[in-house]
């Protein structure tokens, strides 16, 4: 640009607000968040999730008893409203009746007599844990191979998706059996001092959690990793990519810069999606007692100890049951609204 | 700068002060087989031995039909695409042969503008983001002054300034063709390579952008390379124009020449094919018939050379044959 070129420039004069203007925040977002909470499922998904975080992090505020105080007087017991509710439960005080009627809590007891609702609370700070560090783990591995795979092409290309596929042809929930019947088993026994039993000391303070997240980590990044090599493969022969090659810009640009904000909807959406999985894979390896350690709830282990005694004292499953099928739910919503809210097609108009 | 120089001249064998040389320009796209240890079973000749050159300040047409290789060849001129054999001498620099921190600094020097506007902007970015990237990427001034960069940008390929902050959705296939037009501009570029700036665009739009493309010319000193396959577009914007098939040059003379004598047999039949305005003409004109010689010119185991018929008119010739 020359100096004489700027000089007969008048137009700036005219619109001081254009500096400040230039850099303002990313509209695309702004449309996005729009056309999401004009979706009422979204919307209720959205607020339950957001309730559900409420929850969790304020439990110990929320929940009306210990969640590990045992009442063996209340052992099993339910509140006449709950007792009504079931069809197949019959208070003691009528004829051939088992259940103990307490009014002590609101959705009854289990067979150790610990308040059911204190737990369902407590128990969702594990599903909600996981539901946040499983798309963390699966992005932070699997987007980044991805990314390399599909940008470098060739024989990296092939040597990750390679990787990809023996991941993927092992069965996933044998292998995160196996490997947390050996965590727990090895490193229970190991010495003081060492990285493993330093690793079992942190896993049991988070009660149990921190193996159910080195299993999921360990299987969930092959779907994020494919899809996003997909995506870069897709979006890597657009024009404008080769139009920010041909004005020099480096690998590392064109990767954050260009290719990254056009395949993290999609992305988003997958992930959002599959948050309903990792859920239910916690559920599922509380269930067969792979998961946290108890007294620690967990919506899953909870169903599990429900499930044995389901029709006489059927609240203790229902009960969790529903709130993992509230939460899977409201993720699901929550993830078709995204889908829907990011449409690649919008872009085009 | 120090890089590797060929020749430092950027003068031609007549003397002329040539920008642009490319010398046998070839690139091969592998067609391979196999899913782990993949082998190489044959290869597309996009372009084949490719030579010309743009003198400083013309514009020089690339005409020739679909699949022919004239976008393949103004993306290898760029290095968009790894050339396989040749040279591209841009102001008496190689630049197949240059490391690739040298190039991207050369790439200030050379743009490009796409074919499909819809396709060449990044939808996830604003006009202002877009048109200031070069200056980005080079590190060119301080924010400020990329902003006035920009708004100066905007209006002197007749937007708004104050459009900086949409999207490319937001704009017609003609605006949007001006966004890539100052993109291209940004780095005060000599030399910048239209890839059919105008064939996405709607005729009505397409003159317009015509017009600014010469006006530019006309007030920054640019250099074109022009690759379009509509011949009454190439005849008003350029002054010398290249004939390419199957991935070689048939015939290179300036415009009025061409169009008035056209030598080589593809290029008579090009020329047949353009629609007059005129219905009465157009239903009883009869077209010509494809020549047979063309399937030798086709041929790609002909050898071809061009060979000066009339000064500055060169028309290719087979002068031999591969063995083998």
């Amino acid at each position: 640009m020359t100096t004489s070129e700027q000089a007969q420039k008048p137009t700036l004069v005219g619109v001081p607000e254009l500096a400040q203007d230039m850099h303002h925040t990313n509209k695309l977002w702004v449309d996005a968040w729009k056309r999401l909470i004009r979706n009422r499922a979204a919307v209720v998904g959205l607020v339950i999730v957001i309730l559900s975080v409420l929850i969790a992090i304020f439990a110990p505020y929320i929940a009306p008893n210990d969640y590990r105080e045992q009442v063996l007087t209340n052992n099993n017991s339910a509140p006449r409203w709950v007792i009504d509710l079931f069809p197949n439960m019959k208070a003691k005080d009528e004829e051939g009746g088992w259940v103990t009627v307490s009014e002590d809590y609101i959705l009854g007891a289990d067979n150790l007599g610990r308040d059911l609702l204190s737990r369902i609370i407590y128990g969702s700070r594990v599903s909600l844990s996981v539901a946040f560090v499983g798309p963390m783990v699966s992005l932070a591995v699997g987007l980044i191979l991805g990314l390399v795979s599909g940008y470098a092409g060739g024989r990296v290309d092939n040597l990750i998706m390679r990787l990809v596929d023996i991941m993927y042809a092992f069965p996933t929930i044998l292998l995160v059996i196996l490997l947390m019947a050996y965590f727990r088993a090895t490193f229970n026994a190991s010495d003081q001092g060492t990285f493993a039993y330093r690793l079992n000391q942190i896993d049991s303070r988070f009660g149990g959690m921190l193996f159910i997240f080195i299993g999921i980590g360990l299987t969930s990044w092959m779907n994020t990793a494919r899809l996003a090599r997909g995506q870069v493969l897709s979006i890597r022969q657009r024009e404008y990519i080769e139009a920010a090659t041909s004005v020099g810009a480096s690998d590392f640009t064109i990767i954050f810069r260009h290719i990254l904000p056009n395949i993290l909807g999609p992305i988003v959406v997958a992930e959002t999606l599959t948050i309903p999985t990792y859920i239910s894979f916690e559920a599922f390896l509380s269930f067969i007692g792979l998961g946290v350690n108890p007294p620690t709830p967990s919506w899953g282990s909870m169903i599990a100890d429900g499930a044995g005694a389901i029709s006489s004292y059927p609240h203790q499953a229902i009960f969790p049951s529903m709130a993992l099928f509230l939460i899977m739910f409201a993720f699901n919503f929550l993830g078709d609204g995204l889908r829907d809210a990011l449409d690649p097609h919008m872009s085009r108009t | 700068m120090t890089a590797p120089a060929v020749d430092n001249t950027t003068k031609n064998a007549n003397g002329k002060d040539a920008i642009l040389q490319v010398r046998n320009l070839k690139k091969y796209f592998p067609i391979t087989s196999g899913i782990i240890f993949q082998r190489q079973v044959d290869a597309v000749k996009a372009v084949d031995g490719v030579s010309f050159e743009v003198l400083r300040g013309e514009t020089l047409g690339l005409v020739g039909e679909s699949g022919c290789g004239k976008s393949t060849t103004g993306r290898t001129i760029l290095q968009l695409y790894k050339p396989t054999a040749g040279e591209v001498i841009f102001e008496g620099k190689d630049l197949t042969k240059l490391p690739s921190a040298e190039m991207r600094k050369m790439r200030r020097d050379i743009q490009m503008i796409f074919q499909d506007p819809y396709a060449s902007l990044n939808p996830r970015m604003n006009v202002g983001r877009i048109v200031s990237e070069p200056l980005i990427v080079h590190n060119v001034g301080s924010d400020k002054e990329r902003q006035e960069r920009v708004a100066y940008l905007l209006e002197k390929v007749g937007l708004n300034p104050y459009f900086v902050n949409r999207y490319p959705h937001e704009f017609s296939g003609g605006q949007r063709q001006r966004i890539g037009i100052a993109r291209a501009l940004a780095l005060d570029p000599s030399f910048i390579v239209c890839d059919e700036p105008i064939s996405a665009l709607d005729v009505s739009i397409q003159a317009q952008v015509v017009n600014l493309l010469q006006d530019l010319q006309k007030e920054l000193g640019l250099t074109y390379l022009f690759i379009a396959h509509d011949l009454s577009m190439i005849r008003h914007i350029c002054n010398r124009v290249a004939v390419m098939y199957m991935g070689r040059i048939m015939e290179t003379a300036p415009t009025d020449e061409l169009y008035e004598n056209p030598l080589h047999p593809y290029t008579q039949l090009l020329l047949s094919a353009v629609p007059i305005p005129d219905p009465e003409i157009e239903r009883v004109r009869q077209r010509m018939e494809r020549p047979s010689v063309l399937a030798d010119f086709r041929d790609k185991n002909n050898i071809l050379e061009l060979k000066e018929q009339k000064p500055g008119h060169f028309v290719a010739e087979i002068v031999g044959r591969v063995q083998g």
